[in-house]
């Protein structure tokens, strides 16, 4: 048998980071997509069906965009300026506050989804209603529940800063951010669907 | 071997209540056993209601002494009714295909020993890895539920097609609530498999220790990941699947059910829905989902032979670019399921051509296992007679998957038992000898203790040669045109079928009670086994340079540093038969 | 230890593939005109199938016989040709089945789906509900009368829900239990689901596809041999799928012509 030949010096990985996985949070995001890919699909098949119908788009989901959009904005702003108290040793009160905004905003889009559905109730589209107010509700129910998950990460972070100034695992905040901003995407993503298929 | 530290001292702080250590464990070692335990407890159930099947088939007269009791309806005077052998039916293979082979080989064995495999302390998010324990048992005793309220578990089978699925009570006995706690049990079952699927990538892609490249994995951990891999793709779209099928029975929705169904005289209130559509995200699932439970039994496999036979396979690299074909096709094959659903029948042809192709790299990996047994210093014990016998069971399995690639032949032996002995042979009996040779390998450095030989090798004869006796039949009564899914066989037509039957319920009976061996071993070993070494069976990969059991941490500490791949046996020159993928010794001399 | 594996995994290879060499469950003949392509390539499958089901477990044993327990001391060797050969075995063997099986067996596909029925074919609607099948004539004026599932009245024999009162073309047609189809003529088969998922499977006529509901789906086909045969349903529907089924009676032209009649007379 031939022989192995060994490399004996180990081979440089990129491993074991200190604070934790920077892939987990894309891991995540490609399972949520393919939730909603999955809906999208059922829709397409749906569509075929014959009693398929039209629905304009409560107009209080441009605002809840605008809202979510400035979000984006805001824990962007709130990582950057946790980055500078990391590397300078400083008070973290900037960021604190641009995450507290964020969550303001989160909430508010979630408010303002609560009055998109009471909206589309006034005009007697339930969720059984027909088949576009049932992929409708489905669409904006699911997201909305992982944007919540998101708000629970959000108040996650907001808690450890608080607790722990700068002692949170190098990644959290960044995995939170890229999160926060696939919800985003996401909903625009929807809101074309909603806007061109239903 | 030792490291500087660059990193924090610990991913999470030693457990300390009995709570921490042994319930609601961060630790990947204890979440494992949680998974393999509850496998446990699944399986046994499930085979017993496959045991009430095969009683009921052959003598559908007989009454069961003290059935009527458990049964809760289902089974007046000891007799099953023909729901209840559907009931018994759709919780069997939904226990055996979600609670046991996705959770031992992958969660279970994959949570216990990926970590260690690639020198990590832990999974990558130890809270979201208990989680997703948890929420597994919680989906568990959904399931379990069904059996107890009135409406009793559904009869739907574990595929629960629409409308039968989406209907509710009008369309028979325990679719209505039973159901909706099915479609429930599944959807829990999905977030905890994704919250698993999560952990394995992100911890395989960001926590391997210095040295440990991908290609320099052991072959098994290579399994969990493309397991987890397919896994994170494939519950994300069962979970809504299952949640459209229950607004279709909760709200009203007509995602499934199309209009002017009349059933039990009362015409639904649905309309448009397309049941078709529930299959398509069903099997797109499914598929996957049968290579989710045999890829890691796979790796397993490997993993044990290498160890059994002192060489390297012949080539590990061609067996891991395997499992990712395999896992990438996975994909393209879904509507071989549905050659005669009423699909598109020029689908049917698109669908067959790469579930043929699949036939490639699993023949690449079987005839790999082969060659490398030539020339082999093969060691014979409990763990690598089952490995070997997985082999078997593997080609026996995997060659009447060959009839059923080919929609013409399905014609005739769709919905036959053909079907059945087909994903048996692969599932019900390769799948859990993979199991078996992990449990009979991994036992002592899990538990520190050996378990008794005798006894394992007595339940590899049994288990193997009865589950042969048990499901080879399947085929035969299938080509005969045994239809399945029958809870009687009424028919003239079924007559001569009988005697076969027969043979066939006995032998699950015997070999079902053969299992009672292989626990009795495991329960007895756990706390009177022979203590076990660092590595009794002379292994090379990283599990096996730490104590039998690890530590908590699992490298007491210390970072380990791999120098090579994890498979060095029968190095020429070196000291003993092996070096250990953590050792940087030299061979004396080299050529 | 290994040798007993050996010669139990040799044992249980041959003795599986014995009821099969010696035809002992196959299926039962076939009667129809489309069914010898499917019997062809069933068999051709089953030979491939089986010389690798017998290749792979026999060289499983061999090599286990004889390198298992072996003198201490014994050097390892490996397999000359190593992974290379093994795929490339792989490759070859697998690929040429593949493309063999896989082209050729489309044209048994092919003559089942892909070519249209005659436009002479008998048409005959099949409906399926739990748990019983029912067919339809069209009658003299050779359509089928509209289907109104609001009408569907068992227990007075409305199975398809007919209304004759108002759709003249349902006057002449003729509901049945029993599929009766006159020999060496093609049938097509029209299917309804009423309810939820079955399956119409003739083993002898080598035939078997869904019923869906909300789909209109059709197949054909011609039997060539006189006889009765079940129709038995084969996509679980319920508590009673395992009773669910219906004869086939293959009859001469003129036995068929009698039947009708007399069916007609029944209505």
């Amino acid at each position: 048998m031939a022989t192995t030949t060994y490399t004996p010096l180990p081979v440089q990985t990129r491993s074991a980071a200190a604070g934790g996985s920077r892939s987990g949070v894309w891991v995540g995001i490609f399972a949520i997509t393919m939730f909603f890919a999955a809906v999208t699909s059922a829709l397409s098949v749906r569509q075929g069906s014959g009693d398929w119908s039209h629905i304009s788009i409560p107009s209080i989901m441009y605002a809840n965009t605008l809202v979510l959009a400035i979000s984006s904005l805001t824990i962007e702003l709130s990582r950057r300026a946790m980055s500078r108290s990391l590397a300078t040793g400083s008070a973290t009160l900037a960021a604190q506050g641009w995450l507290g905004a964020t969550l303001v905003l989160g909430l508010g889009f979630v408010a303002g989804q609560y009055l998109a559905w009471r909206e589309l109730a006034a005009r007697g589209l339930y969720l059984a209603t027909n088949p576009n107010s049932s992929f409708l509700y489905v669409f904006t129910g699911a997201h909305v529940l992982h944007l919540l998950g998101g708000i629970a990460g959000l108040l996650y972070l907001a808690a450890r800063v608080a607790v722990n100034g700068t002692g949170l695992r190098r990644n959290s905040f960044e995995n939170t951010a890229i999160y926060w901003h696939f919800m985003g995407v996401l909903w625009l993503y929807l809101l074309v669907v909603i806007g061109v298929r239903l | 071997m030792e490291q500087a530290s660059a990193q924090p001292a610990h991913v999470h702080a030693p457990p300390q209540t009995f709570l921490r250590k042994h319930v609601f464990s961060l630790d990947h070692k204890v979440i494992g056993k949680q998974y393999y335990g509850l496998a446990l407890v699944a399986v046994f159930t499930g085979m017993v209601l496959s045991w009430l099947m095969r009683f009921h088939l052959v003598w559908p007269a007989v009454k069961i002494p003290g059935l009527e009791f458990l049964a809760k309806g289902g089974a007046p005077g000891g007799v099953i009714t023909p729901e209840y052998y559907l009931s018994l039916l759709t919780m069997h293979g939904t226990l055996m295909v979600f609670f046991v082979l996705t959770n031992a080989p992958f969660a279970g064995f994959g949570n216990y020993f990926l970590p260690i495999q690639i020198g990590a302390e832990d999974m990558a998010f130890p809270r979201f890895n208990m989680m997703s324990f948890w929420v597994t048992f919680v989906a568990f005793l959904v399931l379990l539920l069904a059996f107890f309220i009135p409406d009793g578990p559904p009869i739907s089978g574990w595929t629960a097609y629409a409308p039968l699925s989406a209907i509710g009570n009008d369309a028979g006995p325990g679719l209505g609530w039973g159901q909706n706690l099915w479609a429930m049990s599944i959807a829990i079952f999905c977030i905890g498999q994704l919250l698993g699927s999560l952990n394995f990538i992100a911890t395989t892609l960001d926590l391997r220790a210095r040295g440990m490249s991908l290609m320099r994995m052991p072959i098994c951990t290579w399994a969990w990941f493309v397991t987890a891999c397919i896994g994170l793709l494939a519950f994300a779209v069962l979970l809504p699947a299952c949640l459209l099928l229950l607004l279709d029975k909760l709200a009203g929705t007509s995602f499934f059910v199309p209009a002017g169904l009349v059933v039990s005289d009362r015409l639904q209130p649905h309309a448009g829905g397309s049941p078709l559509l529930w299959q398509h995200l069903f099997w797109f699932f499914g598929h996957p989902e049968v290579y989710i439970a045999i890829l890691p039994a796979i790796g397993i496999v490997s993993h044990v032979l290498i160890t059994s036979m002192r060489k390297p396979m012949l080539s590990a690299k061609v067996l891991i670019y395997s499992m990712m074909s395999i896992g990438f096709l996975s994909w393209m094959v879904w509507g071989h399921h549905m050659f005669v659903s009423g699909m598109n029948p020029f689908s049917s042809l698109l669908f067959s051509f790469p579930t043929l192709t699949i036939t490639i790299p699993a023949t690449i990996i079987t005839l790999i296992w082969l060659g490398s047994l030539y020339g082999a210093n093969l060691r014979i014990n409990s763990a690598s007679l089952f490995a070997l016998g997985f082999v078997s069971m593997f080609v026996s399995g995997g060659v009447s998957g060959f009839f059923l690639a080919q929609p013409s032949i399905d014609i005739y032996l769709h919905a036959t038992y053909f079907v059945v002995g087909h994903f048996h042979m692969v599932m019900g009996v390769a799948a859990i000898f993979g199991i078996f040779s992990g449990t009979y390998f991994w036992f002592p450095k899990m538990s520190g203790r050996m378990m008794n030989e005798t006894l394992g090798k007595l339940h590899f004869w049994i288990t193997f040669i009865g589950t042969y006796c048990i499901f080879m039949p399947f085929h035969y009564l299938g080509m005969a045109g045994n239809v399945r899914r029958y809870s009687s066989f009424v028919d003239d037509f079924m007559a001569p079928l009988m005697p076969l039957h027969k043979f066939i319920s006995i032998a699950a009976f015997i070999t079902g009670g053969a299992q009672l061996i292989f626990l009795y071993n495991l329960i007895h070993s756990r706390f009177r086994g022979a203590p076990a070494t660092e590595n009794p069976w002379e292994g090379t990969s990283l599990e096996w340079s730490m104590s039998s059991p690890p530590p908590w941490d699992n490298f007491g500490g210390r970072h380990p540093v791999v120098y090579h791949d994890p498979y060095q046996y029968g190095v020429k020159g070196s000291k003993g038969d092996y070096v250990m993928q953590d050792s940087a010794e030299q061979p004396a001399t080299s050529s | 230890m290994g040798k007993l594996f050996a010669v139990v995994v040799t044992i249980i290879a041959l003795v599986s593939a014995y009821p099969i060499v010696a035809h002992k469950y196959a299926q039962p003949e076939d009667i129809s005109t489309h069914g010898h392509a499917i019997d062809e390539q069933l068999s051709d499958t089953m030979a491939e199938a089986g010389f690798a089901f017998l290749g792979a477990q026999l060289l499983l044993g061999f090599f286990v016989w004889k390198f298992s327990n072996r003198k201490p001391g014994s050097k390892v060797a490996h397999l000359p040709g190593g992974a290379k050969l093994m795929v490339a075995t792989a490759f070859i063997l697998v690929g040429t089945e593949v493309l063999a099986l896989g082209v050729l067996g489309q044209k048994a596909w092919a003559s089942v789906y892909f070519t249209p029925p005659k436009p002479d074919a008998l048409q005959i609607q099949a409906q399926a509900g739990q748990f019983a099948f029912y067919f339809r004539y069209p009658g003299a004026d050779g359509k089928f009368g509209a289907l109104h599932p609001d009408k569907i009245d068992e227990g007075n024999g409305n199975y398809f829900g007919l209304d004759p009162a108002n759709d003249i073309e349902s006057r002449d047609d003729i509901v049945t239990g029993e599929l009766a189809i006159p020999v060496n003529r093609e049938i097509e088969l029209l299917m309804h689901a009423k309810d939820v998922n079955h399956s119409f499977y003739v083993r002898e006529l080598r035939i078997q596809q869904d019923f869906v509901p909300g789909l209109d789906l059709s197949i054909h086909f011609t039997a060539t041999k006189i006889g009765k045969y079940e129709i038995v349903c084969t996509q679980l529907c319920g508590l009673g799928h395992y009773n669910m089924k219906a004869y086939l009676s293959v009859l001469s032209q003129e036995d068929f012509d009698k039947w009708m009649k007399q069916k007609a007379s029944e209505q």
